[in-house]
């Protein structure tokens, strides 16, 4: 059975990439018991700054004290022999010296001959070394993220966001810096196969036409396609073209962190499908209930981008939106909240209901049942809309019910939002339907035996459909059974016939934005495998020859677009800007039916009331993994996740009174209950998480994801059934068993020193400098060479607090930029993750239960009096001529000094091989960035200002004999920062700017104390209060 | 019993530490004189090639400019190597049956890139950037030595750090104007004087900033 997927999968090991148990780990923070009556007391009776990093730290326990007073804690430094069983200290030590014997040979070997390969014949545009960028676009939950691809001689390794496209307009989120990762993943389904026998296309199609045939005959009653949401225009003409053909076979859709309540909500408040979209930029009050608009979502990007910039205070202006945030669990959006409110799930009717009559919306009654402090904070946030009437707006959240969305709709249309800040639209979806009914009906027909041929393109409903469905066991009963997708999931376990799904830089296609705006999602790469893409399998059953997928989508836009005049042009420009034009929806107006939304909204707050529960369950995608699909990439793996800095696991998260009341502690492992089904998850402590609601994150516990995915974490989907897609009655039963995590939030931290600056906009307009400290540092040092001036360039960093809300894509773009290894579960267990920025998190005030959250990101912050370089024995971190801290990876020896003696931990140092993957696994070389060095065990590195862009930049302008402009270098945060919180550039140049922006009085730079003169400044987060309310 | 080490081991032990060290020394010196001497780096060793392609012939001999095939030169990292069509341009009509060019053909016709065997390799932590060079007034010669009389390609220089801060350190002794970047035979009259004026006047960095870290190593 050699030719067998899955024996493959075992014959080769990943020891750094699979998370490993962590049984004999040492103690680290999250293993404390705390106490939390008495970490209450402390918080309200507490001296000295007002921020704390976590719970831990307000324990101040002197076990935690230890743990911190080492710069990698948990004996992150020891020699460990569980990593290396059998190796012994004293085998360790008889190395080390016949290694020092050794060393001075080592310069002595030969350089072996090296290869070049040329091309046969170069095309045209390309130079060798030169980096081109191609528009295209990456589909996430069936919506467009525009981007431009990196390649290098037709070998993509990075994305940014494409500033043409509306969607995107220059930013990217983290799931789309991590998707080239996604392409060399050496996991991928590489051949299609039948009956887990290595197969080929052609036989594919000459069966599935035969299975076409036989359905021609009976109209295609027995013919099943399962997509997730489509948007894009070319395969929503197919599959029309399909329905066409095959007049009787139907049309599934499902998306496990799918829009339903979305669409519903729109179906009830206008009695049609419609879309809505914000514009951020022109709203001064922002009312988001449940809603992670910034960091989740379609339009999340476009989102960040607006918002963001109508809350910057820059150049004098004293002016910024107003945001409350009603919220279950803390999001990254709430974190910008001004006013910020943790409710139950369930209350969320009732809180909408309550907004609404404050607003003095006709037929929305005062609900019962809603405590005091929710009714309160209903009442303030009423009075600033309704004074900002016109320039407010009110978002529900993807997840929130669909009642709640058609109030905010009807809220929307009564403030006279409606075509000033909100926009409603025809949807940019193929076909809106409610996918969760959508998908029980082909369960259903399953069920009776109707479905002779199910085409499932893409997704993975055996792991993420509603448990009720019994998807998986239903499946059998259809007939010929065809899975598209990137990697032998658990739904390919359950079909014959599993194509590769071609990735979005290998293939054609389209996709829309939410507003509407298309994008050709044009390819880098021939498929690496024997990838196909949708259109190409749809292909099949519509044309007799299959069709290439180019041909497919051009076509589709050739007859779409019949009044070009010049086709050709047209289709280039589209391909070259990433946007074809003309294709935004409309703004239409629609009037909203209050009566009936009101009707729903009480009946929906009844409802809830009625089915009261101690403990609610709370279904989320994961900020990283979303709905499961990128479980097997390393990157959002290990990406601490916002809030909660949790990498390579999901967690039971429930608040501290919650926690209390229950008996429980960090780490301890629960049985969660619902329904008769129950899973095993460890618990996760969340300040500001609502009262009574555990947390679950799906796309955990999967257990086809591939090596990297494969039984992370647990899998919540069998809680989650078609009666309760987002939110269950849940019990909670401790096993006593506990189960450590591998989170962030305590590693590198700041020993309680004002790091991060925050005031209110009052205090702001009385004194803009209150924040500022003593100043900007003087120029007159340099470590370079004594009495060294900066004439021409000297690089600076600006960093806004006020903007940043902890979305990680910076995190995820440094990764790929700067060929950033990962490290596994067990090393981020001993502080040995090696992002070069990280996004640092302060809760500040005196209420555990709804803190504010501030976050900072940090990376080497370049000091003109770096201690680093001081300590370094043999000069391998030295100082530049423009002020860079720079690394000489090749002169370093690995004493870890620097790294000691560096106030703001932000140096990472490679303890293992963890970039030996990229060896053992050839397809992974192709992922890495040429112009920065792949770093090797026992050296240290850390952030470079991405000086190959510097360079990259400097030498173009030396060519043309001129200086490097303002905004030509961009680092690699900074341009994919959807808020746009970080700006590089030259300090020299008075007109540049970050040279602005450090004037700006609420730049500070972070431990003047120590006099280190960092290079990097951050500017002091506003917030805006309404200064009416005490608190709250 | 008799003594087991005679007298004279008194003074064999002492000389033979001596000689120890003498040997050991001798030995390390070597190395190092080998490694400085370019050995490791294959300094003057002409490399195999799948086509003995003669940059004698057609730089000297026909007189190609160097960039006719290295066409990256002024704008890339890379100078780059042609491919194969370049080859072909010409040898699709002469010696278009020399048996020694088949590979040049065959690759052509199959599609498959002919694969040189690398002259000059730098370490992957260097990052050397042709185009610069060329613009700052650096002749293709300076570096690759006497090309036009190598028939079979050969590094001219050791190519190591030390070598390159030559130049970075004092680049007016190496300068040339622009017009001769690729002339292999060219040379100053008063290097000296020429120097500093070429290095004022194409604005070359000075020493202190082209020979930190961050130029070459990222």
């Amino acid at each position: 059975m050699s030719r067998r997927i899955e024996g493959a999968e075992t014959s080769m090991s990943l020891p750094t990439l699979r998370p490993e148990p962590l049984d004999d780990l040492p103690a680290g923070p999250a293993h404390f018991p705390l106490d939390l009556a008495e970490i209450r007391e402390r918080l309200r009776t507490r001296q000295g700054p007002a921020f704390w990093r976590g719970i831990e730290e307000l324990a101040d326990d002197a076990r935690f004290r230890e743990f911190l007073a080492t710069e990698y804690p948990r004996h992150a430094s020891d020699w460990d022999e569980s990593l290396d069983r059998g190796f012994s200290r004293r085998r360790f030590l008889e190395l080390g010296m016949a290694s020092m014997a050794l060393a001075g040979m080592t310069a002595c070997t030969r350089q072996p001959v090296e290869k070049i390969v040329p091309y046969v014949k170069q095309p045209e545009e390309i130079l060798p070394g030169v980096p081109l960028f191609f528009a295209t676009a990456m589909t996430v939950g069936g919506f467009a993220q525009p981007l431009l691809a990196e390649s290098h001689e037709g070998r993509p390794t990075k994305v940014e966001g494409n500033p043409e496209h509306p969607a995107s307009l220059g930013g990217a989120t983290a799931v789309a810096q991590a998707s080239v990762l996604g392409l060399y993943d050496p996991d991928r389904l590489k051949v299609p196969t039948k009956l887990g026998i290595l197969d080929t296309w052609p036989h594919l199609v000459t069966e599935l036409q035969a299975a076409a045939k036989a359905q021609k005959q009976i109209e295609g009653a027995g013919l099943r396609i399962l997509t997730e949401t489509v948007t894009s225009p070319t395969l929503g003409a197919q599959m029309k073209a399909v329905l066409t053909a095959f007049p009787k076979a139907k049309w599934h859709q499902w998306e496990s962190a799918g829009r339903d309540a979305v669409r519903a909500g729109a179906r009830i408040a206008f009695g049609q499908p419609a879309e809505t979209r914000y514009e951020l930029g022109a709203a001064d009050v922002v009312v988001a209930l449940d809603s992670d608009f910034l960091a989740l979502g379609p339009d999340s990007v476009r989102n960040a981008k607006a918002f963001s910039a109508r809350r910057r205070l820059v150049g004098g202006s004293k002016e910024m939106s107003r945001f409350f945030a009603v919220e279950v669990s803390p999001t990254p959006t709430g974190t910008l909240a001004d006013h910020r409110l943790p409710l139950r799930a369930s209350a969320f009717p009732a809180f909408a209901e309550a907004l609404a009559a404050e607003l003095g919306l006709a037929g929305f009654a005062r609900p019962s049942g809603l405590d005091e402090k929710a009714l309160k904070f209903a009442g303030t946030a009423a009075r600033d809309l309704k004074a900002a009437a016109g320039r407010s707006v009110v978002v529900a959240g993807d997840f929130a019910p669909a009642e709640v969305h058609a109030a905010a709709h009807a809220m929307n249309e009564a403030l006279g939002n409606v075509g000033k800040t909100v926009f409603v639209t025809d949807p940019a979806e193929a076909a809106p339907v409610d996918q969760l009914a959508s998908l029980a009906d082909l369960v259903a027909d399953v069920k009776k035996g109707e479905v002779q041929v199910l085409l499932v393109v893409g997704g993975n409903p055996v792991y993420d459909a509603p448990s009720d469905l019994a998807f998986g066991e239903t499946l059998l009963k259809a007939g010929l059974r065809v899975h598209l997708t990137a990697y032998p999931d658990e739904t390919s376990r359950y079909c014959q016939w599993v194509v590769p799904m071609a990735h979005f830089l290998e293939a054609w296609s389209d996709v829309r934005s939410l507003d509407g705006t298309a994008a050709i999602v044009q390819p880098l790469v021939e498929p690496l495998y024997d990838g196909k893409s949708a259109h190409e399998l749809l292909s099949v059953l519509l044309d007799e020859t299959p069709r290439k997928g180019y041909d497919v989508v051009k076509e589709h836009w050739k007859s779409a677009r019949p009044g070009e005049a010049d086709f050709e042009a047209f289709w280039r420009k589209s391909l070259h800007d990433g946007v074809v034009p003309g294709t935004a929806s409309a703004a239409k107006v629609l009037p909203v039916r209050t009566a009936e939304v009101a009707q729903a909204l009480a009946a929906a707050a009844t409802a809830a009331a009625a089915r009261p529960s101690d403990l609610e369950g709370v279904f989320r995608p994961d900020p990283s993994l979303l709905d499961g699909r990128f479980a097997n990439n390393g990157w959002l793996q290990e990406l601490p996740k916002p809030l909660s800095k949790l990498t390579w696991d999901n967690a039971a998260i429930v608040s501290p009174n919650t926690a209390q009341k229950l008996g429980l502690q960090n780490e301890d492992v629960v049985k969660v209950t619902s329904n008769g089904k129950s899973v095993e998850l460890p618990v996760l402590i969340q300040p500001g998480q609502a009262a009574d609601v555990v947390t679950l994150h799906l796309g955990f516990g999967r257990v086809h994801a591939g090596r990297v995915g494969n039984g992370v974490g647990g899998d919540v989907g069998p809680l989650r059934t078609t009666g309760a897609p987002w939110v269950a009655a849940v019990t909670l039963a401790k096993t006593g068993a506990r189960s450590p995590l591998a989170h962030t939030q305590q590693h590198f931290r700041m020993e309680g020193r004002e790091i991060v600056r925050v005031m209110s906009l009052p205090e702001y307009v009385k004194d803009p400098a209150k924040a500022k400290g003593h100043g900007l540092p003087p120029k007159d040092v340099s470590l370079f060479q004594p009495g060294w001036e900066y004439k021409e360039n000297a690089w600076g960093l600006s960093v806004d607090l006020g903007s940043c809300f902890g979305c990680n894509a910076c995190v995820v773009a440094c990764q790929s930029e700067n060929n950033i290894p990962i490290v596994g579960k067990e090393q981020v267990g001993r502080n040995r993750e090696m992002h070069w920025i990280r996004v640092d998190q302060y809760y500040e005030g005196t209420d555990l239960e709804n803190p504010e959250v501030h976050h900072q990101p940090l990376m080497c912050q370049h000091c003109e009096m770096a201690p680093c370089e001081v300590v370094c024995p043999v000069a391998a971190t030295v100082h530049g001529a423009e002020g860079l801290n720079e690394m000489a990876y090749n002169r370093c020896v690995g004493t870890r000094y620097c790294s000691n003696n560096c106030p703001y931990h932000v140096r990472r140092f490679n303890f293992f091989e963890y970039n030996g993957e990229r060896e053992k696994e050839p397809v992974l070389k192709m992922l890495a960035n040429p112009d920065v060095t792949v770093r090797s065990r026992g050296v240290m590195e850390k952030c470079t200002f991405c000086i190959q862009r510097i360079n990259r930049a400097r030498i173009v302008a030396e060519r043309e004999g001129r200086a490097i402009r303002d905004g030509e270098i961009r680092t690699a945060c900074q341009q994919t920062c959807p808020a746009d919180a970080i700006v590089f550039g030259n300090i020299n140049d008075p007109a540049a700017k970050v040279t602005k922006l450090r004037d700006e009085p609420r730049t500070y730079w972070l431990l003047e104390e120590l006099n280190t003169r960092p290079r990097t400044t951050y500017m002091a987060k506003v917030t805006n209060p309404n200064p009416d309310v005490e608190a709250g | 019993m008799a003594q087991l080490f005679p007298k004279s081991a008194n003074y064999l032990a002492p000389a033979s530490i001596a000689a120890l060290v003498l040997v050991a020394g001798g030995a390390v010196g070597s190395l190092l004189a080998l490694d400085y001497a370019g050995f490791n780096q294959r300094r003057g060793e002409t490399v195999e090639q799948p086509v003995p392609f003669s940059h004698e012939h057609h730089v000297a001999g026909l007189g190609i400019d160097c960039r006719y095939c290295h066409t990256a030169v002024e704008k890339s990292a890379s100078a780059g190597v042609p491919p194969t069509s370049t080859c072909y341009n010409c040898h699709k009509i002469v010696w278009n049956e020399a048996p020694m060019l088949e590979p040049v053909r065959s690759s052509y016709r199959t599609g498959q890139p002919i694969e040189w065997n690398k002259v000059h390799d730098l370490p992957d932590f260097t990052y050397f950037n042709h185009s610069i060079h060329v613009a700052k007034g650096m002749g293709c010669a300076t570096c690759h030595g006497p090309v036009h009389q190598m028939r079979l390609m050969r590094s001219a220089q050791p190519l190591q750090m030390r070598w390159c801060l030559e130049c970075h350190r004092n680049p007016e002794k190496f300068i040339r104007p622009k017009e001769e970047i690729y002339n292999m035979t060219w040379k100053a009259k008063d290097q000296e004087t020429l120097g500093r004026e070429l290095v004022e006047k194409y604005k070359v960095r000075p020493p202190a900033e082209i020979t930190s870290c961050g130029t070459c190593h990222r």
